[in-house]
């Protein structure tokens, strides 16, 4: 059986869901950078779906710049749990709430 | 006629104000900041004699001299122009403003030699005269006003000069606030002459467009009704009872009386010049400009003379009981003035500007007396502390002397024929402004009643100040109910005992020259029937000029018509052609003069030389014996005026501002507002600041639900939109 667009976007539906809950209920920090690393990849699919679809290469160049901007992230968010870590020897999300270091 | 040199007249002082201000104030040299001063009044001086007295000047024809300077307010039918004119009545007012302020502004340097603020003192005093002569020479309401507004401020600025004492600092601040009431009425008296005429220039000006307000209330034929309804009717009345109540104020009638004398605290020069000579007569002025509006409104020409009798009486009687030198001569000043307004209130406008012309020379002369003597006695202003002055200082003396006859009203003198005029006016006077005729008797006889007391108070100032015994040897008599005095400058030297001494020439120059104005300057208004009986054919110069620039009351025989309206001045006109008519005018003078009437002003003459004589023998036997005769204290405590305004007007006003304004709505209601909108703000955070807890993950999760919540509204009306669900 050939797999329908629907399917694609059901899988994408779930692991955005669960990236979304992670980031939601995690208190560990990399875990919480890992969920928002999910929910990215989840859009990643839809586009690419799309694009499949629709035989529409925009979508494609989305995932691209998701991609990019992914990394910087991922380069920036780990400088930032660096310093957090190196400053309350925690990496409990929760214990940084006072909107400094 | 054009004539640029007007504008000389108000701008050479302003000139002389702005240099002493601030050329003066860095080289702080007294000799140049008088120079400067006296120099530039003395430009006015020479100007206004130029335009008044050339060929064609403005005293020697019927069309005024004209200066239009700029249009200042131009809105539809509105115009004010910044324009002046000189006309016979401006022209008189302006030369002997001029002349008179030119000597108070040299006594003045001798005055106030070594004094900390002298250039702030004579820069005040130019920028007064500026002022002055703008309110005079202004040829309509606003720029009047202007100039109005400006002598109230220099009268404040000048009060307040010895800013370190706040007697002086109150003093300004009541003239100041009092003034504002007459302001009031003044401001609504141009608006409705606005309203009623659509114009308020005093003068047709056919070149600019303008038309006179005051020819158009001139040219309605009917008066208003003697009604008190016609008051509060809007008319010309109303007009008439508003321009009153800015008069009263400026001149210190009653009720607006009350600043005058404590603005006594300023130096004894700016009392002459601002508060006896020029100022406080402008009221006078203003009623007189406005001469055509209140002969067509007898109700206010009536209040006018009431006001005017009632002023100059209860004045006279507060002024018998004054120890301070200069509040006697304050409390004679609101008296006269209410003369002049007695005379404008029945009709005889030539009689009160006449009285003004006089007044000016005689009160400028006992001020300025008086200043000698407190600048001799080291600053003592307590005539119980003075006598025997006479023996150390004989100028100061002859001169005073002669303003005290002048005042008294001792034929010759200055004061007997204008105060006599005003007299014989009040009594022949027509029913036009009374409701009857026993009115003018009554008022005749309230005029007389304070002729006999100025003619006793004016003695007994002269007896506890120059006869008697030397009683500032005896060490501050009498000093301790005097506490509260005002005394005219900082420094009490504490030294024992001084010898008294005669002033310096700057000062006694000017006392001699308005000596001689105060003996001889009555000549220029001597009435037909007294000069008919020196055998002289006098002409009455001060009614010839004014005749023609002033209404007539009609029906009345208040004014005897001036016969020419070209004045005689001197006896040879230059011209030839002119000196035919003159001679005609004077039978025609003479022809207007019934004998009867003739009579009568002789024997009412009579009786007024008797008051004065009276007066003063009154006055030398009872306070020559007793110079300190206790008087009584209602008379003293000037019968309570002040305290009774204090409970009935300022206490109040204060209780009100501290207990409503102040503790009510600027408490409660602004700052309740203010209080209300910071604390709905604080509050509002305080609610919503639980939001921020500063937990990522709460974040997170209200980012989500709010994306939620978008997609969700969109989902539900796109579904709608698409018709998918019902």
């Amino acid at each position: 059986m050939e797999p329908q667009l629907s399917w694609y976007l059901a899988l994408s539906a779930v692991l955005f869901t669960i990236g979304a809950a992670g980031v939601i209920m995690k208190r560990n920090v990399i875990a919480m950078f890992m969920c928002i690393e999910l929910m990215l990849n989840a859009v990643n699919l839809t586009f690419i779906a799309f694009s499949s679809f629709f035989q529409d290469v925009t979508g494609q160049l989305f995932v691209f710049i998701v991609m990019t901007v992914a990394a910087a992230e991922a380069a920036v968010g780990l400088g930032i749990i660096i310093t957090i870590f190196r400053n309350r020897e925690s990496l409990d999300v929760d214990d940084a709430s006072i909107l400094k270091l | 006629m054009e004539n640029n040199l007007l504008s000389l007249i108000i701008f050479a002082p302003l000139a002389g104000a702005a240099i002493n201000w601030f050329l003066g104030r860095r080289l702080r040299n007294e000799k140049f900041i008088g120079v400067i001063a006296c120099g530039a009044v003395a430009v006015s001086t020479v100007v206004a004699f130029y335009l008044a007295f050339k060929s064609g000047g403005a005293l020697r024809s019927t069309e005024p001299v004209f200066d239009n300077l700029w249009t200042w307010i131009q809105v539809g039918k509105f115009r004010a122009d910044f324009g002046l004119a000189m006309d016979r009545l401006s022209g008189t007012y302006a030369l002997f403003v001029t002349f008179v302020g030119f000597l108070i502004h040299v006594f003045a340097v001798g005055y106030m030699q070594k004094d900390q603020g002298f250039y702030r003192f004579f820069a005040f005093l130019n920028l007064f005269m500026f002022a002055m002569l703008t309110l005079v020479l202004a040829d309509n309401f606003l720029l009047m006003f202007v100039g109005w507004e400006g002598v109230g401020l220099c009268s404040y600025l000048l009060i307040g000069y010895y800013i370190d004492r706040k007697e002086a600092g109150d003093a300004a601040k009541k003239a100041f606030i009092t003034n504002r009431v007459g302001d009031w009425g003044f401001v609504m008296g141009i608006m409705l002459t606005f309203f009623l005429t659509g114009s308020i220039s005093f003068f047709d000006k056919p070149a600019q467009g303008v038309t006179s307000a005051l020819q158009t209330i001139a040219g309605m034929s009917a008066v208003d009704p003697f009604t008190w309804h016609a008051i509060f009717a809007g008319g010309v009345t109303s007009i008439a009872i508003l321009l009153f109540i800015g008069a009263a104020g400026k001149s210190a009638q009653i009720p607006l009386y009350v600043w005058l004398p404590d603005a006594m605290a300023g130096p004894t020069p700016v009392s002459a010049l601002i508060h006896a000579a020029t100022m406080v007569t402008a009221g006078v002025y203003m009623i007189v400009r406005c001469s055509a509006i209140y002969t067509h409104a007898p109700t206010a020409m009536f209040v006018v003379a009431v006001i005017g009798a009632a002023t100059a009486l209860f004045a006279a009687t507060i002024g018998l009981a004054q120890n301070d030198i200069k509040k006697v001569l304050a409390y004679s000043t609101i008296s006269q003035l209410g003369y002049m307004f007695l005379a404008c209130g029945l009709g005889a406008f030539t009689a009160a500007i006449f009285h003004v012309i006089t007044h000016a020379f005689f009160k400028a002369l006992l001020f300025l007396g008086s200043g000698s003597v407190i600048h001799g006695m080291h600053h003592e202003q307590d005539m119980r502390s003075m006598g025997g002055l006479k023996k150390y200082m004989p100028i100061t003396f002859a001169t005073m002397l002669t303003g005290w006859l002048a005042i008294s009203g001792i034929p010759i003198f200055a004061g007997f024929f204008s105060k006599d005029e005003i007299l014989w006016r009040t009594w022949s006077a027509g029913t036009f402004s009374l409701p009857s005729p026993p009115w003018s008797k009554a008022l005749w006889f309230i005029g007389a009643l304070t002729a006999l007391l100025t003619a006793v108070y004016m003695t007994r100032m002269m007896v506890m100040t120059f006869w008697g015994s030397e009683r500032f040897r005896e060490k501050h008599v009498d000093h301790v109910d005097n506490a509260s005095g005002i005394h005219d400058d900082a420094h009490h030297d504490d030294h024992a005992v001084h010898e008294p001494h005669e002033s310096p020439w700057l000062m006694t120059a000017p006392l001699v020259v308005l000596a001689i104005l105060s003996t001889i300057g009555g000549f220029i208004g001597v009435p037909y029937a007294l000069g008919s009986l020196a055998g002289l054919h006098p002409t009455n110069y001060i009614e010839q000029t004014l005749g023609p620039v002033i209404a007539k009351v009609p029906g009345g025989k208040t004014e005897s018509e001036p016969a020419a309206a070209e004045p005689i001045w001197l006896s040879h006109p230059p011209q030839t052609t002119d000196s035919a008519p003159a001679f005609v005018s004077l039978d025609e003078t003479a022809a207007s003069h019934s004998a009867e009437e003739i009579h009568g002003e002789r024997l009412l003459a009579l009786v007024s030389v008797a008051i004065a004589v009276l007066g003063i023998v009154f006055g030398w036997i009872i306070f020559r014996r007793r110079p300190l005769l206790a008087l009584p204290r209602i008379l003293e405590n000037k019968y309570y005026v002040d305290e009774i305004y204090d409970a009935t007007v300022i206490n109040p006003i204060n209780a009100g501002s501290r207990e409503g304004l102040w503790k009510i709505f600027d408490v409660g209601v602004i700052d309740g507002f203010l209080h209300t909108i910071g604390e709905v703000v604080l509050e509002g955070g305080r609610a919503i600041r639980h939001l921020q807890g500063g937990f990522v993950r709460a974040y997170a999760a209200i980012i989500l639900l709010g994306a939620l919540a978008v997609i969700g509204f969109f989902a539900y009306y796109g579904v709608h939109a698409m018709r998918l669900l019902p």
